[in-house]
């Protein structure tokens, strides 16, 4: 079954998707603290125990410190749950700023969305 | 969301559609709090304050919010602003009181000042470049995310006589192109060389000044390129909680507080520690000709040390002098300073001119500084090292004298002097420099070798390689005539000044290097080294390249190859002074034989065994320590026997009896061509006359006693 939402709050879109039993949210426009916060009322709810979750970053083309920070959080939210969660599209400024940061390492961030399919254990 | 919500964190009060209440005086700066953030700023001489908001990069402020009356509490104005997008919100502050200049009384509304609490600072994101070009008020606060996941980070905790100390300059260790790293002159960058520092071996980094400093507040131009000169070294700060923004990669998006707190993590992990050289005397905002910045404007009057008439003592030789003995000051640098150990988990600090320190308000020297005492004996620096720079500009020296309780450790620039007298092969140094070699227990009767911090170079003065390669200081590109710089540089050239082609010449002057080298790594105390030294790193003879952020003072990385023999002759040297506990010795060294063993801990020697020549006329030195001594005992050691012959002739050495079952091993030849310059440690060669070895004028050689 797959169910779909989208919505926009502030500069961000939010496209949440079913594919394959994992939940792929893409983003599009900038995450810092006022849209991190739109992202996280609508995708945290989308944690699910055992959940597998991938974050599509291909259309974000900047994250600020809140920014990152969330996305740990929710990280954790997942690890918490027992899910999987996955980055894909991160660009190359995007992870070198993780990198340098200390962000990085706490992610499995995939090249492709289907490295990141397989990466967070979706049934093919 | 099943927490209770604090009582007292709704908004009480209005300004402008703006909703605020009265906030907590501490901690003192810019805070997040639930809904909002707390702003809190003191000044013991002002009327009013009014705090000004900017959107980030704005022109013009946003909002000035005048703290009311009945928010403060004492001297401190504390205020809570709700729902700011404090990611995107820079920060300063207004304040009235009286003018009275000849009182040192400042005050001037008109004007916009920065928080001495700022934990970020905004204005020079990008070195070089100003955000805001002509800004009314550059140097803005900013709010910072002070959340950061240590994980298991611990401090490496390295006995202070096991450091081998690294000076390094942030931006001029990468900023190179031959760096090869991604972004170069950056925290992040020198996560990169971390490999190179491990490969050498030392085990600390001591960072040049990283609080947020003005690079661009010199007006003079390098006469041979037209170019505006920079405040490349930094000892100039501005704010003392922020680390430089410019010498982040992502401090184009203020995210230098979490790169650097990166950085100290990895560096951790590789079991690297920390010191930072810290600038607590004077700031930038110079004498009554500077610009207002931040502390000036704030509470002058409490901030510096004024004379009579509300001038500026100048103590720091920089315009201006912190009045660290005020006990508002003293606080002020105590927050810092645990600020930095408890936030960045830093492992020490070396405190630039610290004899400013110890003086009053008058600029009168303190018979027992309360600051130096509290800094000894705070509870959250008390396992910081804590390394005092014991003079200042002001004619204050204090080497051997600093009021230490048992903490503090110095600069021994007695150490420096008489190690360079004795490698250019100045007559009479060598009683001097039996006692630098044991730790300088003349200095420090009471404290042990860990008190002194050995160094022959640094980053005033030159480089090791300059050290043999110039006599005249070569500062013509500071734009001031040659005149700034030491001119007592006790260095010799080794008989042409600079480079040259000369084998002869450029064969001693490694010799020379490598030398000094042994000098400073097989002496008791705390060996301190300067960034490139390991490669041969020259700045042509400037001296004093405070302003030269160019190739002059870069590290160039080529010359890890093209200096591959001064590399590897370090290396194997910090190498053998790690595998030897002998020589990192905690307490004094008394030349009895305290175990047992047959042996004094030290002994001197000559040309014969046993028989030192400490007269006037001596270059020739030699010291055997026994390896059952070393650490009190309870680390037993090989035998080591080290000769040092500064006389310009070949000398034969007697060496000294060894129990029978051990023979002398050549670690060192610093007349040999490598490999046998320096062996890895462990690889020693046996040596086929076991009587008495012949030294080449001007060399050391460096034996281990071992069963063979």
């Amino acid at each position: 079954m797959s169910s779909s939402s989208s919505s926009t709050a502030d500069s961000i879109e939010i496209d949440i998707r079913s594919r394959g039993g994992v939940t792929v949210v893409a983003l599009t426009g900038d995450l810092d603290t006022s849209t991190s916060r739109a992202v996280r009322t609508d995708v945290l709810p989308r944690v699910e125990p055992d959940g597998k979750m991938i974050m599509d970053l291909s259309a974000v083309s900047y994250m600020s410190s809140a920014g990152l920070r969330f996305l740990l959080s929710l990280y954790r939210h997942t690890a918490n749950h027992n899910g999987n969660l996955a980055l894909v599209g991160v660009s190359p400024e995007i992870r070198d700023t993780m990198e340098v940061t200390g962000f990085l390492d706490f992610f499995v961030v995939c090249p492709s969305m289907q490295d990141a399919m397989s990466a967070v254990g979706a049934a093919l | 969301m099943n927490e209770l919500a604090r009582i007292d964190s709704h908004a009480t009060h209005e300004y402008r559609g703006w909703k605020l209440r009265p906030g907590r005086p501490l901690p003192f700066g810019a805070t997040r709090v639930p809904g909002g953030i707390n702003f809190s700023i003191f000044s013991q001489h002002a009327t009013a304050c009014t705090l000004v908001l900017f959107e980030k990069r704005g022109a013009e402020p946003l909002v000035e919010i005048p703290f009311p009356d009945e928010f403060r509490i004492g001297n401190v104005y504390a205020m809570v602003i709700f729902d700011l997008d404090f990611e995107n919100i820079e920060y300063g502050y207004r304040f009235k009181g009286p003018w009275d200049p000849e009182r040192g009384q400042l005050f001037d509304p008109e004007r916009i000042v920065l928080d001495p609490y700022a934990k970020a600072i905004s204005g020079r994101d990008v070195w070089g470049v100003p955000t805001i070009p002509d800004a009314i008020f550059p140097h803005r606060g900013r709010i910072v995310f002070d959340d950061f996941d240590w994980e298991n980070d611990r401090p490496p905790q390295i006995p202070v006589e096991d450091l081998v100390i690294y000076e390094m300059h942030v931006r001029g260790f990468t900023r190179h192109p031959s760096s090869g790293v991604r972004y170069p002159g950056t925290f992040a960058a020198i996560r990169e060389k971390i490999p190179h520092l491990l490969e050498l071996g030392v085990n600390c980094v001591e960072l040049m000044p990283i609080c947020e400093f003005d690079e661009l507040e010199i007006q003079r131009v390098n006469p041979d390129t037209g170019q505006r000169l920079e405040n490349y070294w930094g000892y100039s700060s501005i704010g003392f909680f922020a680390p430089k923004a410019g010498f982040a990669m992502t401090g184009r998006f203020g995210m230098q507080v979490d790169e650097l707190k990166t950085l100290i993590k990895y560096l951790h992990k590789n079991k690297i520690e920390v010191i930072l050289d810290v600038v607590l005397n004077h700031t930038g905002e110079g004498d009554e000709n500077g610009p207002t910045i931040s502390y000036r404007g704030v509470d002058n009057r409490t901030y510096y040390m004024l004379t009579p008439d509300g001038r500026y003592f100048n103590f720091s030789g920089c315009g201006n002098t912190l009045n660290c003995n005020n006990p508002i000051v003293r606080n002020h640098v105590l927050d810092c300073l645990r600020y930095w150990a408890a936030e960045y988990h830093i492992d020490g600090f070396r405190f630039d001119l610290a004899s400013i320190l110890g003086r009053d308000k008058h600029g009168a020297p303190l018979e027992n500084p309360p600051l130096i005492e509290a800094l000894a004996y705070d509870p959250i620096l008390a396992r910081c090292k804590l390394i005092a720079e014991a003079w200042d500009a002001g004619g204050l020296y204090q080497v051997g004298q600093f009021s230490d309780h048992e903490r503090w450790a110095e600069w021994n620039d007695r150490f420096r002097d008489t190690v360079r007298r004795y490698l250019r092969g100045e007559a009479g140094q060598v009683l001097e420099m039996t006692r630098r070699i044991c730790g300088s227990p003349d200095l420090y009767p009471w404290r042990g070798p860990t008190a002194s911090i050995n160094f022959i170079t640094a980053h005033d003065g030159y480089t090791l390689a300059d050290l043999v390669s110039y006599e005249q200081k070569h500062n013509w590109h500071n734009a001031e005539e040659n005149r700034d710089g030491h001119g007592h540089n006790l260095s010799w050239n080794c008989g042409h000044e600079g480079p040259t082609d000369d084998p002869e010449i450029n064969a001693l002057r490694r010799r020379q290097m490598k030398n000094a080298i042994c000098m400073l790594l097989l002496s008791q105390g705390v060996p301190m080294m300067v960034m490139g030294d390991e490669v041969g790193r020259t700045q042509r003879g400037n001296n004093n390249a405070y302003c030269q952020d160019n190739e002059i003072s870069w590290m160039d990385w080529s010359m890890r190859e093209s200096n591959r023999e001064i590399f590897d002759f370090f290396r194997r040297c910090i190498g053998f002074r790690r595998a030897h506990p002998a020589l990192r010795s905690e307490g004094h060294l008394t030349g009895t034989d305290r175990v047992g063993s047959g042996f004094p801990d030290i002994s001197w020697h000559g040309l014969g065994a046993w028989q030192p020549d400490h007269s006037d006329g001596s270059r020739t030195m030699a010291f055997m320590l026994c390896g059952q001594h070393a650490k009190m005992g309870r680390e037993p050691d090989e035998m080591i026997y080290v000769v040092m012959n500064m006389h310009w002739d070949e000398h034969v050495f007697e060496l000294p009896g060894l129990p029978p079952e051990m023979a002398w091993y050549s670690f060192a030849n610093t007349a040999a061509a490598p490999p046998n310059d320096a062996r890895d440690p462990g690889d020693e060669q046996l040596l086929a006359n076991q009587r008495d070895i012949r030294v080449i004028g001007r060399s050391v050689v460096v034996l281990v006693g071992r069963p063979g």
